[in-house]
């Protein structure tokens, strides 16, 4: 078995979610290669090769993959495939955007946000928002596979010291144009990896209130999520969103505000060790879930929480 | 400019999956079943190009048993011209889905092509990326935002951060995401008027293309459910257990 793991990287740095990514692909095989397809990304190289249990960081630094398109990634991807039985990345929007392409180029199906490796050609994944757990047995020469990274533990990031070897772009594809992004600031935590979330749903009535969760989430220092209804009204940007189609997360503590606990969005949280529920309304499906339920007017509560922090 | 949207007949998405008594699959007996979301949205964008005079025809595809012509007369009910039933009583993995798919825009020639970003039921996010693939043509996966000017589709799409612009060529694959619109519900009226619009029924041996499994379905089970929780009376108490007894703060 050899494994390439392609990495989810900004450029200069790694980005966390390929740790977890390290280690569902060291499940597979003990010959693990990172590649970092971008555009002046040595920095990200470095990183990668620090670390532990990793054979070769292959890097393509070329101004084509400057923005990670799948249309200019996936050609590289199907030059380097010959030499390994996995491609792996973690199930975030780049590898969901990336595997399918190179699966597709590749005549195999893809195997997407597996939560458990069986073995080497059999692995476990979600269906059905979550509700049903399905077991798959692939019987393609080459398996590609995106990762929920929630369901693996983060890899070390130092003490290894692989070799660096650089590879050739395989050109622009010229079939998209990179314009621009507009990322969402934030000085909280990154969502999918802080320890503590603070989601608010319908029931926080607009994005002013927001700044009460914020508030909040800084005593605990959490990241701020939110559920579909509240992104859909505007109150927060999408990258907010928890759930079946939106991000998944599995902190050790979930404090869900006024949201009512949608299987959608339940979907998103249900893996965290600790759930809290605040809710006025003691029927919703949210407390079925809920280690601690605490039936109360939110713009009460969570002013009282905040306060009971210092 | 004709545009290809496709819709998938999945589980209604308020209804809870059930794993069958025998552990073989999902239970899709006697259960409600509704077209999927995403492709619902995929659907309006298409007819909103054509409202806008970007587009002239629409023709909705759905890979499926018998039943999934109720599925593609909600489309037609919505405002698609006509519909592509491929029969099967098969289950097609996304690499088949895209492959039949290929083969329609081979012979229908549209300018492009709009699916759904994921299809509920087996959650793969798949088929959309892969008959991009095929064709060599961009992808936009995820949009929020669609601007058709000549042969470049501008769009907006949900990243793990944010929102990103990209300039794609045309012809190309869309997939949509949950907030680039708001689709509307089909009138009394335009349900009566589906009924005529024509249908095309193609058994999926006729296309000539590999849909055949490359995987094997070792077992499906549910996950076991979250013990109940308990009540707490105050944020005091509240606080008070998350300090001693969950130690999470
Ligand atoms: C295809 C598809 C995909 C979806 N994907 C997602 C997803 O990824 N994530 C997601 O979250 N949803 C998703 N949804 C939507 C999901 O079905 C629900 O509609 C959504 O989660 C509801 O959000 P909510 O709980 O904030 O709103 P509501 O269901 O309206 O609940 C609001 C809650 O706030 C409570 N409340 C109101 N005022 C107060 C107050 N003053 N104090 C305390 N409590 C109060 C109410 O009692 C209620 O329980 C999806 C739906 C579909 C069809
Ligand atoms: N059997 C099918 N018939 C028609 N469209 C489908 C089918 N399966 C998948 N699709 C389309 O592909 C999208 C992505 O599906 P998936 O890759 O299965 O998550 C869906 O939203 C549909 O638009």
């Amino acid at each position: 078995m050899s494994i390439l793991i392609i990495a989810e990287h900004d450029n200069a740095e790694i980005k966390g979610a390929t740790l977890n990514t390290l280690t569902a692909a060291a499940k597979m095989g003990d010959s693990v290669d990172i590649l970092i397809a971008g555009s002046g990304c040595s920095g990200a190289a470095e990183a990668a090769a620090a670390l532990p249990g990793v054979r070769s960081v292959k890097l393509a630094d070329s101004a084509e993959y400057a923005n990670q398109l799948a249309e200019n990634v996936a050609p590289l991807l199907v030059q380097l495939a010959g030499d390994y039985s996995h491609l792996v990345a973690p199930a975030t929007t780049n590898g969901k955007n990336l595997m399918p392409r190179v699966a597709a180029l590749l005549d195999v199906m893809a195997i997407s946000d597996i939560s458990d490796v069986v073995d080497a050609d059999t692995f476990e994944r979600p269906i059905y928002a979550g509700n049903v757990l399905s077991v798959i047995k692939s019987n393609d020469a080459t398996k590609v596979i995106t990762v929920r990274t929630t369901k693996f533990a983060a890899a070390e990031a130092a003490g290894g010291s692989a070799s660096i070897d650089s590879i050739d772009g395989s050109g622009d594809t010229g079939l998209a144009t990179f314009e621009g992004q507009d990322l969402t600031q934030s000085d909280r935590p990154e969502l999918t990896s802080a320890k503590v979330v603070v989601s608010g749903g319908r029931g926080m009535q607009n994005g002013d209130n927001f700044a009460m969760l914020d508030e909040l989430a800084g005593k605990l220092n959490a990241a701020v999520g939110a559920s579909r209804a509240a992104v859909d009204a505007g109150f927060v940007p999408n990258d907010y969103q928890v759930g079946q189609t939106g991000k998944v997360v599995a902190p050790d503590l979930y404090i869900a505000i006024g949201i009512s606990g949608a299987i959608q969005h339940l979907a998103g949280m249900k893996d965290s060790k600790t759930i809290v529920a605040i809710n006025n309304d003691e029927e919703a499906p949210i407390f079925q879930v809920a280690d601690y339920g605490l039936v109360m007017d939110l713009f009460d509560a969570v002013p009282q929480f905040t306060a009971a922090l210092d | 400019m004709k545009i290809l949207v496709t819709c998938k007949r999945v589980l209604d998405p308020y209804v809870k999956a059930r794993v069958k008594a025998d552990g073989t699959g999902v239970n899709l007996d006697n259960v409600k079943m509704a077209m999927n979301p995403f492709d619902e949205i995929a659907i309006e964008e298409a007819i909103r190009m054509r409202e806008a005079g970007k587009a002239d025809e629409i023709v909705a595809v759905s890979i499926g048993a018998a039943k999934t012509e109720e599925t593609l007369r909600t489309a037609l009910a919505m405002g698609a011209d006509r519909a592509v039933h491929v029969v099967t009583e098969d289950d097609i993995e996304p690499l088949g889905v895209a492959k039949v798919l290929k083969s329609l825009v081979e012979s229908e020639q549209p300018g492009l092509v709009i699916m759904g970003k994921q299809a509920i039921d087996g959650d793969s996010n798949q088929a959309g990326q892969m008959l991009a693939a095929l064709l060599g043509w961009a992808q936009g996966t995820n949009v929020s935002n669609v601007e058709l000017d000549g042969d470049t589709a501008n769009i907006t799409r949900e990243i793990d951060g944010g929102l990103e612009r990209l300039a794609l060529k045309m012809p190309c694959v869309l997939t949509s995401d949950l907030r680039l619109n708001e689709p509307r519900y089909a009138s009394l009226p335009n349900i009566m008027k589906a009924k005529k619009k024509p249908m095309d029924k193609k058994p999926i041996d006729e296309l000539g293309v590999d849909t055949a499994p490359r995987q094997t379905l070792v077992s499906v089970s549910e996950p076991p459910p979250r013990a109940a929780g308990v009540k707490v009376a105050s944020v005091d108490e509240l606080v008070d257990k998350l300090k001693n007894e969950a130690q999470v703060i």
